[in-house]
């Protein structure tokens, strides 16, 4: 998948491949730049007008998304899949009632009246826990708090019990004890309507506990893959093993200098010829300065794109 | 009082909505913008007088009595009378109608100009964009009331065309203002929300874009509707708008107004302050709508 910039095309995301089972939640984890946010957006078939997908297929529902048109891709999205952004303060219309933006969908892709949706969507609003809910949905979405318009954005996207529900970093923006409460329900309802959830985050913490697989890039590849469980008690790409050993413990020595990756992940537009990893690799041999590791499984379910390091 | 503790408590749970909207709205006017609401008031009293001035005028507007001739204020006449002795309550009244008419289509002209360009170029951006916006760069080159001055001078003056001109002329020019905030309100996040949600391009621009450069719009409207009617009594003090004798503002400053300063000052007086009054209640009253119709600044002062 490539870009348009000042600079030249910039390859924002390569030899990128996942899938994600009904049911089951997949986080896609990585550092800002990684691409996992384009990835979403690809999927969803949003990347704009600087963006491209060279090559390759996205299935969704056995249907080939890129070769969708604009008109069946609008009837995909938001009824078969639906995304929640990082930022609940902005992506509710400040001018239109909640009531209204969530039904909006129900009558789009249902054909459902007003009252009937209206109907449905205070039903939804109860579902996601906001209390009260019937009599908010003539409020404005000022009248909520960060929490409160993530709930409505989950209630949202779960308006039409879209298949696949993408989540770009739905709790960045919250306080913590709202963050844990909005991806349990995010995931109890997921659950329940057995839709498949990708999150999409930096937060490994989340990841352990939400998530049955994960997948992290790194510089618009994915350099390691597994399950939630898998990575953590063995991960296997020197990356991964950095971005674990840099959670801050409770255990840790108070005064304890906090674990970093040293450097910069690599300029897109830029990339050296071997793995984008090796800059900053405490690995790092010969063979990856001069050559980019494929994903090789090494155990079962369990890929990383690296050469050597044991 | 209710309403204050309502408004007040509003974060935290659903205003009692007991009086209908509108209602609430103008207590709310009241309340918070006392300067916005007066201008309103004042304003609808001009457009009330405009709207029923056939009915309001007290004489004919061009019934002339000979013996009456340049009388100051009194209980017959009560802004006096001029040369002709024409009552000139009547006739500033009729001309309230006249530069409320103009006033009126040709702001509601340029505002649908201003936003039909503005979120075309604004929304679609890129090679739309660039055409439009390098129109109206060349649109802009022309004065004003050169343009006008041509326009009337090759098609004469009337009603018709004024509204169209001065519609274009202020709509073209608006455009720029309203792709402004097209293109913030379009980056905004619940218009990609919606866009992931499915929604249809022409439902983003009604529901998402629109609403949300309202207050931009409104102000606009109030503004224009302000210029539109200073520049109807320009062209008309230049003798280049209504013709006599339809009493406009500007040709009764220009005219007897002028002419009869010293003898009369009423003449002058009584069309110069409505245009003054006018123009500066639409003013307050579009500033005072703007902000209170965003519902961001709603709870707060």
């Amino acid at each position: 998948m490539t870009f348009r910039s000042d600079v030249g095309l910039v390859r924002a995301v390569d030899a990128l491949s996942l899938y994600v089972n009904p049911g089951e939640t997949l986080a896609i984890v990585g550092e800002s730049g990684s691409g996992k946010s384009v990835t979403a957006l690809a999927i969803m078939g949003l990347i704009g007008d600087s963006g491209r997908v060279e090559r390759g297929k996205i299935v969704f529902e056995n249907r080939d998304l890129l070769k969708t048109d604009e008109a069946g891709m609008r009837a995909i999205r938001g009824d078969r899949m639906a995304m929640i952004f990082q930022e609940p303060m902005s992506s509710l219309n400040p001018v239109l009632t909640i009531g209204k933006q969530v039904a909006e969908p129900i009558v789009q892709h249902r054909n459902a009246s007003w009252p009937d949706a209206l109907e449905q969507a205070g039903e939804l609003l109860a579902k996601v826990a906001i209390p009260d809910a019937l009599s908010r949905l003539g409020d404005y979405p000022h009248h909520f708090s960060g929490g409160m318009r993530q709930r409505v954005m989950i209630a949202m996207a779960l308006a039409c019990r879209p298949k696949l529900i993408i989540a770009d970093e739905p709790t960045t923006a919250l306080d913590v004890t709202v963050q844990a409460q909005i991806l349990a329900l995010l995931k109890e309802l997921t659950h329940e309507t057995d839709a498949a959830l990708i999150l999409i985050t930096h937060d490994l913490g989340v990841v352990a506990r939400y998530a049955d697989r994960v997948m992290v890039m790194y510089a618009g590849r994915v350099v390691e893959t597994a399950s939630a469980r898998a990575l953590y008690a063995n991960p296997q790409h020197p990356y991964t093993q950095g971005l674990m050993d840099s959670i801050p413990g409770v255990d840790g020595r108070v005064g304890a200098r906090l674990i970093t990756i040293d450097g910069q992940p690599p300029d897109l537009a830029n990339l050296p010829p071997g793995c984008p990893f090796a800059p900053r690799c405490q690995y790092v041999a010969d063979v990856c300065r001069a050559q980019q590791p494929e994903l090789e499984t090494v155990a079962v379910e369990h890929l990383r794109a690296c050469f050597g390091y044991e | 009082m209710s309403e204050a503790t309502a408004s007040s408590a509003s974060f935290t749970s659903k205003p009692a909505i007991q009086t209908s909207p509108f209602v609430a709205f103008n207590l709310r006017l009241f309340r918070e913008k006392p300067l916005g609401a007066i201008g309103g008031a004042i304003f609808l009293f001009f457009l009330f007088c405009g709207v029923f001035a056939d009915v309001l005028a007290p004489y004919g507007v061009n019934e002339t009595d000979m013996v009456a001739r340049l009388q100051a204020p009194s209980w017959e006449h009560w802004f006096g009378t001029d040369h002709l002795g024409r009552d000139v309550l009547s006739r500033v009244l009729i001309g309230a109608q006249l530069s409320m008419t103009v006033g009126f289509l040709a702001a509601g002209l340029a505002t649908v100009v201003s936003i039909v360009l503005g979120i075309a170029s604004g929304y679609f951006g890129g090679k739309v964009d660039m055409f439009i916006q390098r129109f109206v760069d060349a649109w802009m080159i022309f004065p004003d009331l050169l343009l006008l001055i041509a326009v009337v001078s090759v098609v004469g003056a009337g009603i018709p065309q004024i509204v169209i001109v001065l519609g274009l002329l202020y709509g073209i020019a608006g455009s720029r203002i309203v792709r402004g905030s097209v293109i913030t309100v379009k980056e905004n996040m619940h218009t990609h929300a919606a866009q992931s949600m499915g929604a249809r391009t022409m439902h983003i621009l009604v529901r998402h874009i629109l609403p949300n450069i309202m207050p931009v719009v409104i102000v606009l409207f109030t503004v224009r509707v302000g210029a539109t009617i200073l520049t109807e009594a320009a062209l008309s003090f230049l003798g280049l708008g209504i013709p006599p004798p339809t009493p406009a503002w500007g040709g009764m400053l220009s005219g007897t107004g002028r002419t009869y300063m010293y003898l009369g000052p009423w003449l002058a007086l009584a069309p110069g302050l409505c245009l003054t009054i006018v123009v500066y209640s639409i003013n307050v009253y579009g500033d005072a709508l703007r902000d209170l119709l965003d519902p961001r600044m709603r709870g707060s002062r």
